[in-house]
């Protein structure tokens, strides 16, 4: 589904992702796992086009990703769920899923997807006239996940979802997580919590320092002693 | 001084509130742009002079007013998205004083191309609409009609902004600009649209305001300052800070002028303006951040 062959990409004079190649298959639920400033964000944001990739390629289900402006990438299938979740917080939770159906494809369909995610979220239904700024970290995941999910894409990218979250809102979003993969998607997370994060998807890379070290089954990373001396503190 | 609560203090107060309606559609464009696209248009008010003119040509020229009135409303939409397109767009990244003295460029260059087209006589469309009468009171329908479009503008705009997607995403993108890409949003035609709207908002005025005003190359001088004073006093960018502000500012300007001479009515609204911003530097209701 996703391709991406030998992607350089940084900030002005700072590189940050060096020959990244990697795959993701329709249906799978594939984690990048890494350090903190590995560069498992800029990974993300080169796919979604925020930044561009300095070298290499990348396809989305045969469409070249490079060649396409931006604001056209999410019309590929590619919904991204950005770090610390960037909701529009004067807007309201529907208002914020207007802006997720953004795209024609999805403006024909708002009515029905939105039925559709409210199913999913039923707590975001209750609360859609309420400002998303003011809501509580988790219903704000949920906002944004359900907001990417309003562009009705293939391929879901999740940044951190975990990140500044309490821990007991955090095995919620992990089970959100869990939920849109079972509802069909596919799912490319980045996460510093390897051992959760390993737990629910099928496979994984391990970034350091901007290259891709290994990668495998999701099993066979949560059991290497490597992934978990560095990573888990065991 | 002659000032009492009589009947003629009342009149003063409504036809102050007759022309908050104008001063807040002129004010709701400014920011309006300001909102969205971060760059203050100091030329807004030569944007409406231009629009004066291009209405009363047309009306001169054979046009029925109300056709006049929407070829100088496209107009002026027409001349805000080149604006943006020629002037804006190139000095988006520039810093904040090199907008500022590229659309005050503009100010000057219209103002002068004006004055070289059309003289310095100051030009009456013609129309007279008269006057109704309440009790020992008097209002002008042009002050009546002018409230009421005003109105009726900024609940469509308001209408657009919140029912449309690109409204939505007018709204969304002084939120979070970066990621407007994620939503499909193209953050160059949410901005050129804006500045369509904002020169169409302009040009509505300019329709409203030949119906009361002589138009002159520097009326933009008279109302500039004024507007400018309404969208920092309501937090520059805040739509509904600039629609109060307008209410604000223009009692100062109709019971002061009622009471001791329009001048004054000015004078005091400029310094009740600089004794507000030094208590409340970002403006009596902030933009929220």
């Amino acid at each position: 589904m996703l391709n991406l062959s030998n992607i350089d990409a940084g900030y002005g004079g700072f590189q940050a992702l060096f020959d990244v190649s990697m795959t993701v298959e329709a249906g799978e639920a594939v984690a990048v796992i890494g350090a903190n400033g590995a560069g498992k964000t800029t990974l993300l944001r080169v796919i979604s086009g925020l930044l561009p990739a300095s070298r290499g390629d990348m396809t989305m289900e045969g469409v070249r990703l490079t060649a396409i402006a931006p604001h056209r990438i999410v019309e590929t299938g590619i919904a991204h769920v950005p770090e610390s979740r960037r909701l529009f917080p004067r807007l309201t939770v529907e208002g914020n899923l207007k802006m997720g159906a953004f795209i024609p494809a999805a403006r024909e369909r708002f009515a029905e997807r939105l039925a559709y995610v409210y199913g999913l979220f039923p707590r975001l239904k209750e609360r859609r006239n309420q400002l998303a700024g003011t809501m509580s970290g988790g219903e704000q995941q949920m906002c944004a996940i359900a907001r990417a999910l309003m562009s009705g894409p293939k391929l879901v990218l999740l940044d951190e979802p975990s990140m500044g979250l309490a821990p007991v809102v955090v095995a919620q979003v992990f089970e959100l997580v869990r939920r849109i993969r079972a509802e069909g998607y596919t799912v490319l997370i980045v996460e510093q919590n390897v051992a959760q994060v390993l737990k629910i998807v099928d496979r994984a890379y391990l970034l350091e320092v901007g290259r891709i070290k290994a990668s495998g089954p999701a099993a066979a990373l949560l059991a290497s002693d490597e992934v978990r001396r560095a990573y888990m503190g065991l | 001084m002659d000032c009492q609560l009589d009947i003629f203090f009342l009149e003063a107060v409504l036809n102050g509130i007759l022309l908050a309606g104008l001063l807040a559609l002129l004010a709701l464009g400014l920011n309006l742009v300001f909102g969205v696209i971060d760059v203050v248009w100091i030329c807004y008010a030569e944007l409406v002079m231009v629009g004066m003119y291009g209405i009363h040509y047309a009306h001169k020229g054979g046009a029925p007013f109300l056709l006049a009135a929407l070829l100088g409303i496209l107009l002026i939409a027409a001349a805000g998205a080149l604006l943006h397109l020629l002037v804006i767009r190139p000095v988006l990244d520039s810093a904040p004083i090199n907008q500022l003295l590229v659309t005050g460029g503009v100010l000057f260059f219209l103002q002068a191309a004006a004055t070289m087209a059309f003289g310095v006589e100051f030009r009456n469309i013609g129309i007279r609409l008269g006057s109704a009468s309440l009790f020992d009171m008097s209002f002008s329908w042009a002050r009546i009609v002018t409230f009421a479009v005003a109105l009726g503008g900024m609940l469509a705009l308001w209408l657009f902004l919140t029912r449309t997607y690109m409204g939505t995403a007018i709204r969304a993108i002084s939120q979070d600009r970066q990621i407007m890409p994620l939503m499909g949003v193209d953050q160059r035609k949410v901005y050129l649209v804006t500045s369509a709207i904002g020169g169409g908002l302009a040009g509505l005025a300019a329709a409203l305001m030949v119906l009361q005003y002589d138009i002159y190359p520097q009326i933009g001088l008279q109302f500039g300052p004024l507007i400018f004073m309404i969208c920092v006093l309501g937090g520059l960018g805040n739509m509904i800070g600039g629609f109060v502000a307008a209410f604000i500012i223009s009692q100062f300007i109709a019971i002061g002028g009622s009471c001791f001479a329009t001048e004054w009515g000015y004078a005091i609204a400029f310094l009740f303006f600089m004794v507000a911003i030094f208590i409340r530097p970002q403006g009596l209701f902030a933009r929220r951040a």
